[in-house]
């Protein structure tokens, strides 16, 4: 089973790395972008151990190592089997 | 006293915090590797500067699940002293034992420079030694150093003085400009509720000595020999000064990856 987790920062945080992206495309002439948010993506191959134990585990391992939940945020999907 | 500089792989402040107590400041100072589990009954443990796991994750992220950060969380939660510098800083975050987060710096830049910085609360174990409001100036280097808390923590910092010390001009304004990282309340250095772990960016080992330009960082290294010398059960400054060579050679590394 693979499962995608999404680290971003959280909304009320100031993305300086995203804002330097939207100013980039703003200089190319990309005028229509209102915002960029930079993140981070972890592709994680698990055991087949059934969708309750997944459920369980990937919030566990994003909130204890891969985000940081005073800045950060998460969403998961499972992306095979 | 005795100092305990951890050594993380990545660590590059080891040497010169090592120098700046032993030598500068003539206290007993031993390396303690990652992978220990002994502190070797160290009476303050300095977590330096560098890049612990090359910045992988986030600032701090994986030095914190060392072995050797267990017992200094048991040793904190004891109410041992515990100073962390730049890198060390970022991994006191991460490990939870001091509140709040490091951002990227406002201008995405890594900082390499002096900067000024100002004694807050002169009332703690790490700044006992220096009078209130006054301005140290000490390097910085770093690339993640733009505090982060949520409002009402911030709150809180200010309402428990914990807030040690803040980034200010030479003349110990708050300016913008002074606030070179972008920190949230010019925050430079933190310290715990119970006041026995202190994190700070700036690098005090590196403004130890006149001949590097600033010896203000003394004042924070002072602050703590102070302090546990006249805390009870603390030994006595022996009567007559030990007579050190200038420089005495550094211990080989310790341990292996």
């Amino acid at each position: 089973m693979k499962v995608r987790i999404l680290v971003s920062l959280k909304p009320s945080v100031l993305d300086p790395q995203g804002q330097a992206v939207k100013n980039a495309l703003h200089t190319l002439g990309y005028q229509t972008v209102k915002d960029v948010r930079q993140g981070k993506v972890f592709e994680i191959e698990l055991d087949n151990t059934g969708r309750q134990t997944v459920d369980k585990l990937i919030p566990e391992i994003a909130d204890k190592v891969l985000a940081n939940p005073i800045i950060e945020k998460f969403t998961w999907e499972i992306i095979e089997g | 006293m005795k100092f305990g500089v951890v050594v993380f792989p990545g660590s590059n402040c080891d040497y010169d915090t090592f120098h700046a107590l032993q030598n500068v400041m003539e206290q007993e100072t031993v390396f303690l590797w990652h992978k220990d589990s002994d502190l070797q009954q160290v009476d303050c443990v300095v977590l330096p500067g560098g890049f612990s796991y090359g910045d992988y994750l986030r600032s701090g992220a994986i030095a914190r699940f060392s072995p050797i950060m267990a017992e200094i969380k048991k040793f904190a939660s004891a109410g041992g002293l515990v100073l962390g510098i730049c890198n060390g800083f970022q991994i006191l975050l991460e490990a939870g034992l001091l509140p709040g987060a490091m951002l990227t710096n406002k201008n995405l830049k890594f900082l390499c420079q002096h900067v000024y910085i100002k004694i807050e609360n002169n009332k703690t174990a790490f700044s006992r030694a220096g009078r209130k409001s006054q301005v140290l100036s000490i390097p910085i280097a770093h690339f993640d150093g733009n505090y982060y808390a949520p409002p009402e923590l911030l709150a809180q910092l200010e309402e428990r003085k914990q807030i040690v010390f803040r980034y200010c001009d030479r003349n110990g304004r708050l300016t913008e400009e002074a606030n070179v990282n972008g920190s949230l309340h010019h925050i430079a250095g933190l310290i715990n509720e119970q006041g026995n772990v202190l994190g700070l960016m700036p690098h005090p080992e590196r403004a130890s000595e006149k001949i590097v330009g600033s010896d203000d960082g003394q004042v924070i290294f002072q602050s703590i020999i102070d302090y546990w010398e006249k805390k009870p059960g603390g030994r006595k400054k022996k009567a007559g000064k030990t007579v050190r060579p200038v420089v005495s050679p550094l211990p080989p590394l310790v341990g292996s990856l």
